[in-house]
Parts: C-alpha cells; structure tokens; sequence
C-alpha cells in the first residue's frame, strides 16, 4: 500500500502545523507556504502526514492511500 | 429538530466558583442540534459546541466573519468586534478573499524558521521579566509581574518599538487588559497607543529597522491606515490571550509538577485552557445545516472552542491534563483561514516562559489556596486577574 501527499497550495494560510506535526515531511517556502518535502511517506511518517492532514486549518492536505 | 426560545440557555456560563469550561457543555454537546443561547441584548445565537461542528463552522464559506452582516453577534460590551470599515486594517472582521490579501502579506512574519530565528530575543525578555520580578522581593503577582510583561515586551520587539519606549508601551499595553481600569482609563490608554502607533509608523518610514512594520512599510501592501490597524491587531490578539495562558499554564504546572520541564505540556494547556472559548464570533450568509440544525441566512453563530477541546468524541478524559496525549487537533487557535496567525510564537513563549520560570524560581508556589485565586468569569477571555505567587 503506497500513499502520498497532495497539496492544494493555493488554500494554505501559512500556519506552519504540518511542518510542526512532520517536519520531514512538510516545510515552508520563503512566504510561509507550503513545501513537500517528501510526498510519499510509511511508517511513522505516515502517521505524521495523516495528524498533518486532520489539524491542517485551511485542509490543503490530503493523504491518498491506495 | 426545533429548539424554541424557552430551551434557551444563558450565554454568558461561566461564573465564581464554577469549573471551566462550565459543566453544562457536557449536557449541550450530547444533546441533537445545537443549543440556542440570548445575548444580554435579547437576540438570539446558536451555540456549536462538537469538535467536528466547530471545525465545520470555522471553514464553511457559507459563514461569515463580518460583523457589517445583519444578524452578528454582539455578545459583551467590550467583546464588540469592530469592521474592516471601522478599523482598516482590522482582517479578522473580512471573509476572503479580502482578507487573504493581509494575511498573506503578515505570514513570512511568523514562519517556524522566522520564530526559531527570534528565540534568543525572546528568552532575553523572559529573562529580564524574572530578573525583575525578584528584584521586588519574595512574592509577586505573576500576571502583572510576569504573564503580562512578555508578550507585551516581545510583541514591542516585533513591531520596533525602540528599546527607551517600550516601558511606556507596555504600561499602557496593561491598562487595557485590567480589571481594575475604568472605561476612560481603557479608552485614553487606546488612544495614547494608536497615537504611538501612528508615530512609529511615521518614524519607520524615514529609518527603517529590522522588524515587522519597516518591511511591511516597504513592501508597500497597505496603507498608512491599513497599517495602524494591522499594528493594533497583532497586540491585541497576541496580549492578554497569551498572558493568560502563560498565567492558568503556571497554576496547572504547580499542581501538577511531575510535568515541568516536559516541553509536550504547552500543546496540552493550550487544549485544556481554551482562553479564547467565545472569541471566533459568525454569521450564516446562506442557510446552512450544522450538526443536525438549520441556521437560516442572517442568524449568529458562536463556536465554542473550550467545548470543541473537551468534546470526549475527540479528547478522551478531556478534563484531566495528560501532556503525554495528542492534542495537536485542538481548536485552541481557532481554525480555518482565520487560525491564530502568531501561534507559533505563542508556543515558543509558553515554552520558554516555563522553562525559565521554574529553573529560576524552584521554590515558586502559590501565596493563596488555588479555589481563592481571582479568575476571569466576567471577560470575553478566560484566565486569572491575578496570580499571587511567592518563593
């Protein structure tokens, strides 16, 4: 089962919770959006990207696991 | 589901002596639909109190933040939320994308690498606080002595405030948020601070600094206007809500001492606190159903975010603090476009307050029993007036 990480960049409001939930995963660009740093996270990061996902305020995250 | 106006309940819920967040969200969160509450004023406002309802009202673009939009709710007599058109500048009153405009511009301002870069100056601000209060002796009121002086210091810091005015800047900071000033004291205090504002502006413009206001004057974004506003906004917002949990924090780490020194607690207090339970203030624009419940067009909507953080559904055991539990989906912060922009400067100033705090002061203790301390029942956030402390 692989996933990754969409994003839909022009939602995020630069509040950084996925970099503080996933900072392998997530970081952010000299505004203050959001980077990927890797897009198809296992293991432990896959629990990281999926509480990035759930507490992301603007939800520009999406896990797809297929 | 119909709820009629005599299932109403009061707004305002809290009050001496009772536990907070009031006990009958419980009853509120577990009844179908959601519970119809009357201002003081006498007009109606439904209350979301689930986890789920909460984040659901605080996306859905059917809902609005303007107060300008028949049917807000104006809840206190200092909880007034003035417009974008009052206050230019004022973005938490402006849906997007009018208001996108002006957060997007404030973002680079508090990046976590942006934050990272201000730790040092912050831990100097809490260190001067401390240094100062145990200069006064063996007790102190760490509100006022402490809670209150580092976000009023750091947030001085941010916008350039020069070194020589920020006593000044933060005695008329505190004037504001305490309980003993009179309606005049508050409104002279404003005042002097829009006034000071307005100069620094002024005084930026021609010698630009390394902060906040010279790179946002250079970037030529807002107006003169605009940015007075967005200046008051920041200290507000990031005041006395910060003061306040930095105050309750202390409380529940004294009570609970096997958690200092565990950086994992500040995201846990944030969740158990809720400061700022009835501060993210809506209006339907279009019908719209939330959790079983019809809000037609042009009725008010408060979302309480103390309910959301102890909605069991989501925090198990919601009233105990266990910073060892996950609390990172709290509301705390609000959410959606509008969430706390300055939060990671919060949680740093949490963190470094605490930290500070108690390897300084390791005999720090309350001076009163904890169900005598002076808590806020009667403002629209949550806290302590006061904090008597004494080592």
């Amino acid at each position: 089962m692989a996933a990754r990480i969409e994003i839909e960049g022009d939602r995020c409001i630069g509040a950084a919770q996925c970099v503080l939930s996933a900072d392998k995963l997530f970081d952010q660009d000299e505004d203050g959006f959001v980077v990927v740093l890797n897009g198809e996270p296992d293991g432990e990061d896959l629990e990281d990207a999926r509480t990035a996902a759930m507490i992301c305020p603007s939800q520009s995250i999406t896990v797809v696991e297929d | 589901m119909s709820t009629t106006e005599q299932d109403a309940v009061p707004f305002l819920l809290r009050g001496p002596g009772k536990p907070f967040p009031p006990p009958e969200y419980v009853e509120m969160r577990g009844r179908e639909g959601l519970a119809r509450a009357v201002l003081p004023s006498g007009a109606p406002v439904w209350l979301v109190t689930r986890h789920e309802d909460v984040r659901m009202v605080l996306t859905d673009r059917r809902i609005s933040s303007d107060p300008t939009h028949e049917g807000f709710p104006r809840p206190l007599k200092t909880g007034g939320v003035p417009s974008a058109k009052e206050v230019p500048g004022w973005f938490v009153s402006l849906d997007p994308p009018e208001h996108d405009r002006f957060r997007k511009a404030l973002i680079p301002e508090f990046t976590v690498r942006r934050i990272r870069e201000l730790r040092p100056a912050i831990q100097d601000v809490v260190d001067r606080s401390i240094d100062a209060m145990l200069a006064k002796g063996t007790d102190a009121d760490l509100v006022e002595d402490f809670a209150l002086s580092v976000p009023s210091l750091v947030i001085s810091m941010l916008l350039g405030v020069p070194p020589v005015d920020r006593d000044f800047f933060e005695a008329k900071t505190k004037v504001l948020v305490t309980i003993t000033s009179t309606d005049e004291e508050r409104d002279r205090a404003s005042e002097h601070l829009l006034r000071y504002i307005n100069r620094l502006i002024t005084l930026r413009t021609k010698r630009p600094g390394d902060d906040l206001l010279s790179r946002l004057i250079a970037n030529g974004v807002f107006s003169l206007e605009e940015l007075s506003g967005v200046a008051m906004l920041l200290l507000i917002a990031g005041h006395e809500t910060t003061a306040n949990n930095i105050a309750l924090g202390a409380v529940t780490l004294l009570q609970n001492p096997e958690w200092i020194g565990d950086d994992r607690a500040v995201e846990e207090l944030l969740r158990l606190h809720s400061v700022a339970d009835i501060v993210a203030l809506r209006v339907a624009v279009e019908d719209v159903e939330v959790g079983g419940q019809l809000i037609q067009a042009g009725e008010g909507i408060v979302p309480l975010m103390a309910s959301a953080n102890h909605d069991e559904k989501q925090f198990a055991c919601p009233a105990h603090f266990d910073p060892s539990r996950s609390a990172r989906a709290h509301v705390a912060f609000g959410y959606g476009v509008h969430q706390c922009l300055g939060q990671n400067l919060v949680r740093v100033e949490m963190e470094l307050a605490y930290r500070t705090l108690f390897e300084r002061v390791p005999t720090l203790r309350l001076a009163v029993p904890v169900e005598e301390l002076p808590f806020k029942y009667d403002g629209v956030l949550y806290g302590l007036h006061a904090l008597p402390v004494t080592w």
